[in-house]
């Protein structure tokens, strides 16, 4: 694939801030989500760079996790839901026909806002997504690299044979990151994952994605703005219309929407002013 | 002398709204009555039976005879007939029953379950003496078209077998759907986020998530064919047979104390006595399997609380 | 798709998607697996009512003992006789014995026509039904009806309903040509009013206690477990309840004999009222958890609502509860009667009559009832009885369809009464 898109060359400002060249993972063009007749989301265009963090914030019901659904095509599994515009991944629409959703899944992870394992052992929740996927490799060694790589390891080797649902809300949101990491994604998606959490299990999770950034492109949903700043590179900044359909505001890197947003609703919004 | 003060917001008595409570208590103590009720009439009735000197515990519960008439009390004949209709039933029910759960929960689109509930609640709806007709005038028919006659008598287990498996299927299709309707919605997101397809998020994240509620429900319905009458009397025959064949006629339980009760049984013969002993058999074996069942869905119905 | 590194941990990219396509195979096998399930399913609902729709039509081959043509010259059907003939056929064929039976009920000259010619029917040309086809071998077997017709000398055939507005009602009959339903339909009518007055207010009263009053405590719990358990019960067990308990243990109760002295004695107990609470018992825990249903989908707003203003508890269950949970429960109970309506074994097993064709008249006359009587016809084996039965069980399936519609009906008029009001 060509790691320079035409977006990325119209956007000098971009080039210059960065010391190396960004790779676009994702680009997303003239995005359009539905619900039955309720348009959710309109006219979302923005790229997603390859080993970064992305945010997701806005006010609740704007489309965040909507916008995000439809990167892995989890939007599928809602009755009602249609799309149109693009999605490319590494250049490939996500929407051709010819696509199944399926692949696009295990390429495409996604942790959810609530931890949600398997009501099977530690060790069975890792190596279940990894089996039905034909993977060949070695299973307690898999087992192994997605819990430390999920900084869920130490806590967790005696017991892998213990039912995940023993876990605490943080431990389990870490199972379900390792759970993740072990089908070997390019992309993370995760909405909201540290809302049903305590502030010492955000703390770790925050840790945790600036560790598998490294690695992986991550795409975050966060309500948290202090989060938000934290753990990512890009921000995108999302608003309803009138009508409650979401739209993107404004999409910079997240030092510059902080510091100096451009739009008057984006100030007001990391202002807390409202949402 | 001190003169009692009421005060203004004291207690009242009230005692109207205590008798209409009291009342209300007993009629909901009513049920053990019934328990009790039934508990007592088969212990006492089995206790005639057997004390009758013909009868004893070890001959009855090991014979292979059942034949009042000559003294025979063997009722591994009558038990037999039981678990082969009951085990057909359930082969038939249980599969049949689940797969359609399954559809209707993680398949169906809206219309298509809004069609298909209505006809599983009428073939729910439908008395079991209908089933028990279509036994005989349907499925022994095909059954003898299918295997041939000589091979298939006109009563056999194997055909009132497959309608009580028909007659449990709504039962369990409902029941079913309603645990799997109960995994939560998020593990079965999960799968999919791995990369699951919908068949391996079903078979190996669903079905063993909502697996002790599935239990619960096919206890029930194993249950609900034992104590299945109607459709084993019209269509698996009257007579004791001890046969592992299931086209052949062979008395099941319920099928010989429905004959019995029919005829004219005089009280305090031993025909009379034996229905209540066998009665007393049934009560313990489904009893045993509702109880089960029931604690089986609590903790289901605990574990995603 | 260009593959990162690690990932060939996965296998090539032809690898993946050979296994994609042996899971999709997989998923798509399953998938027909689900539907097949399904359609079989719908199927068998749709074999049971053709199975019995197929009897209660078709194609029956009669013989008759005289022919009407032998009787008069020239009418091929007793319906063609004139009056004349028809007093004279009736005053000279019918045997003695009955002739004056006949015209001691009712003098021949005082009958209407029908009424003569349905006596003739039934003791001078006497039509016996040889062989019967369902309404599909009707239309495929054409030729074989008419080998048979061939075969039987004087034999010929009619397609006729079973079904008709004289089956139901006519009395019982030994022969399938003039049974009828009545006396079976006025046994089950009977015996659901009793079950109805029997188990809805025990019903309903336990039902309140347990989901109004009964706080979380062992007694309270086991009440509850218990009605669940007797929901359970296999029917057949209240039969042998119901045989040793109203039938043998309480028989001067429900024979009538304490209060009328002496009654009809031939019912031994085994009468409406023994059958009636036999099933109220049957669908006392199914009223009960119907009940409880009803009244847990009433709001606590509601209750909290009337104690604020100075409700009592009783106050507010009979004021407020109750009102807006009545059509859900009326809804319950009647689920529950058709229940009753379709039980066969415990009636069996208490001894209601398997043949009478006196009316029932009151509780404490014998009985049978609309499943019982499909029980008997269908448990013979001979063609004609098993197209009675099959005409029986369309009249017992409409009578519980006229149930549950009434049941909708008054619950969608409770309900806009309701909405009205609001
Ligand atoms: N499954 C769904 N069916 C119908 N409408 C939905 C569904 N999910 C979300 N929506 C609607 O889409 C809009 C965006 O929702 P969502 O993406 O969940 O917002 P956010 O995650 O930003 O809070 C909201 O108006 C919401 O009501
Ligand atoms: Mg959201």
């Amino acid at each position: 694939m060509n790691s320079l898109s035409l977006a990325q060359v119209l956007q000098p400002g971009v080039e210059q801030s960065e010391s190396q060249v960004k790779k676009t993972v994702l680009k997303l063009e003239h995005v359009n989500i539905h619900y039955g007749s309720f348009q959710a989301v309109k006219d979302a265009t923005f790229d997603i760079y390859e080993k970064h963090v992305t945010a997701f914030i806005g006010p609740s019901g704007c489309g965040k996790s909507t916008v995000l659904r439809s990167i892995n095509r989890m939007n599928d599994m809602i009755r009602g839901s249609w799309i149109d515009g693009k999605i490319l991944f590494n250049g490939h629409d996500l929407y051709d026909e010819q696509v199944d959703p399926v692949l696009i899944r295990r390429r495409i992870g996604m942790v959810f806002q609530k931890p949600n394992p398997f009501p099977k052992s530690i060790y069975e929740n890792i190596a279940w997504g990894a089996r039905i996927n034909g993977f060949k490799g070695d299973y307690d060694e898999l087992v192994e690299q997605s819990l430390r790589q999920a900084a869920l390891w130490e806590e967790v080797k005696d017991k892998l044979k213990q039912n995940a649902l023993r876990l605490s809300g943080g431990q389990q949101q870490r199972l379900c990151i390792a759970r993740t990491i072990a089908v070997q994604p390019e992309v993370i998606l995760m909405d909201e994952p540290a809302s049903a959490l305590d502030p010492i299990a955000t703390g770790r999770i925050e840790e945790l994605i600036l560790e598998l950034k490294n690695n992986y492109t991550i795409v975050i949903v966060t309500h948290n703005m202090g989060q938000a700043s934290r753990v990512s590179d890009h921000t995108a900044f999302f608003m309803v219309d009138d009508k409650r359909t979401g739209y993107l505001q404004e999409y910079a890197e997240t030092e510059q929407l902080f510091l100096n947003p451009q739009h008057r609703k984006t100030e007001e919004y990391i202002s807390g002013k409202f949402g | 002398m001190k003169i009692a003060i009421e005060h203004p917001f004291g207690k009242k008595m009230r005692i109207h709204e205590r008798l209409i409570e009291a009342t209300l208590f007993g009629f909901a103590l009513l049920s053990i009555v019934i328990t009790l009720g039934i508990a007592i009439i088969l212990i006492r009735e089995s206790y005639l039976f057997f004390s009758d000197p013909e009868v004893e515990l070890w001959g009855f519960l090991t014979g292979k005879e059942w034949q009042p008439m000559i003294g025979r009390f063997g009722f591994l004949p009558l038990l037999n007939a039981t678990l082969t209709t009951s085990v057909i039933a359930m082969a038939l029910g249980i599969p049949v029953g689940l797969f359609v759960a399954v559809y209707l929960s993680e398949y169906a689109s809206d219309k298509t379950r809004g069609i298909l509930k209505p006809v599983l609640e009428v073939l729910a709806g439908i008395p079991t003496i209908v089933y028990g007709y279509f036994a005989l005038t349907f499925m022994t028919p095909l059954l003898r078209s299918i295997f041939g006659m000589e091979t298939v008598q006109i009563y056999n287990t194997a055909s009132a077998g497959l309608v009580i498996g028909i007659l449990v299927l709504p039962m369990i299709a409902t029941m079913a759907e309603d645990a799997i309707g109960a995994v939560p919605k998020e593990l079965r997101l999960a799968a999919y986020a791995l990369g699951g397809t919908k068949m391996e998020t079903t078979f190996k994240v669903v079905i063993p998530a909502a697996l002790s509620g599935l239990s619960a429900t096919f206890l029930l319905a194993l249950s609900r064919a034992i104590g299945e009458t109607m459709i084993v009397a019209l269509a698996a025959g009257a007579g004791p047979n001890l046969t592992f064949s299931p086209f052949e006629a062979a008395e099941t339980i319920t099928g010989y104390i429905v004959r019995i009760s029919g005829g004219d049984v005089s009280y305090n013969s031993v025909d009379y006595n034996s229905i209540f002993a066998l009665g007393l058999i049934l009560f313990l074996i489904t009893f045993t399997l509702n109880m089960i069942s029931r604690k089986i869905s609590r903790m289901f119905h605990q574990e995603y609380e | 798709m260009n593959d990162m590194n690690g990932q060939t941990a996965f296998g090539l990219a032809s690898d993946v998607s050979s296994l994609m396509e042996k899971r999709r195979r997989n998923g798509l096998v399953w998938h027909i697996v689900f539907i097949f399930s399904t359609t079989l399913a719908v199927l068998f609902l749709i074999l049971l009512v053709f199975s019995i729709i197929d009897s209660v039509f078709g194609y029956a081959v009669l013989i008759n003992d005289v022919e009407p043509s032998a009787l008069v010259a020239g009418k091929e059907s007793v319906t063609d006789f004139n009056r004349a003939e028809l007093e004279n056929v009736a005053r000279t064929r019918l045997s003695a014995g009955i002739l004056r039976r006949v015209e001691y009920d009712k003098p021949i000259a005082e009958r209407s026509d029908k009424d003569l010619v349905s006596l003739v029917e039934e003791y001078v040309v006497k039509p016996k039904v040889l062989k019967t086809w369902g309404f599909w071998g009707s239309l495929t077997e054409r030729k074989a009806i008419e080998t048979y017709i061939g075969e039987n000398e004087g034999s010929y055939a009619t397609f006729r309903s079973w079904l008709t507005p004289s089956f139901i009602m006519a009395d019982q009959s030994a022969d399938p040509l003039r049974a009828g339903i009545r006396t079976a339909l006025l046994g089950s009518l009977w015996i659901i009013l009793i079950t109805f007055v029997f188990a809805f207010p025990i019903g309903v009263g336990a039902a309140i206690y347990l989901q109004e009053y009964a706080v979380d405590n062992r007694l309270n719990r086991m009440l509850q477990l218990n009605i669940f358990n007797l929901s359970a019960v296999p029917s057949i067990i209240y039969g042998l309840l119901g045989l040793a308990v109203f039938v043998r243990f309480m028989e001067p109760v429900t024979s009538g004999s304490f209060i009328m002295g002496t009654v009809d004695n031939t019912a031994n107990g085994r009468t409406i009222l023994s059958g009636g609470m036999t099933l109220g018992l049957l669908v006392l825990p199914i009223i009960i958890i119907n009940t409880q249903e009803a009244l847990k989908a009433v709001p606590d707003t509601l209750r909290m609502s009337a104690y604020g203003v100075g409700a009592t508890k009783w106050q507010t269950i009979w004021y407020q509860v109750l009102p807006v949970s009545v059509d859900r429960i009326l809804t319950g109970t009647i689920l529950a009667l058709s229940r009753a309506l379709g039980e066969t074994a415990p009636l069996v097993v208490i001894g209601a009559s398997t043949f009478i064709s006196v009316d029932p008249s009151g509780i404490f006359s014998k009985f049978t009832t609309l499943p019982i009587q499909i029980y008997q016809w269908s448990a013979r084996p001979q063609g004609a009885y098993r197209n009675i039965a099959a005409a029986a069980i369309v009249s017992l399936l409409i009578l519980l369809l006229l149930m549950n519609s009434t049941a909708i009906y008054t619950r969608d008029k409770i309900t806009k009464k309701k909405r009205l009001e609001a």
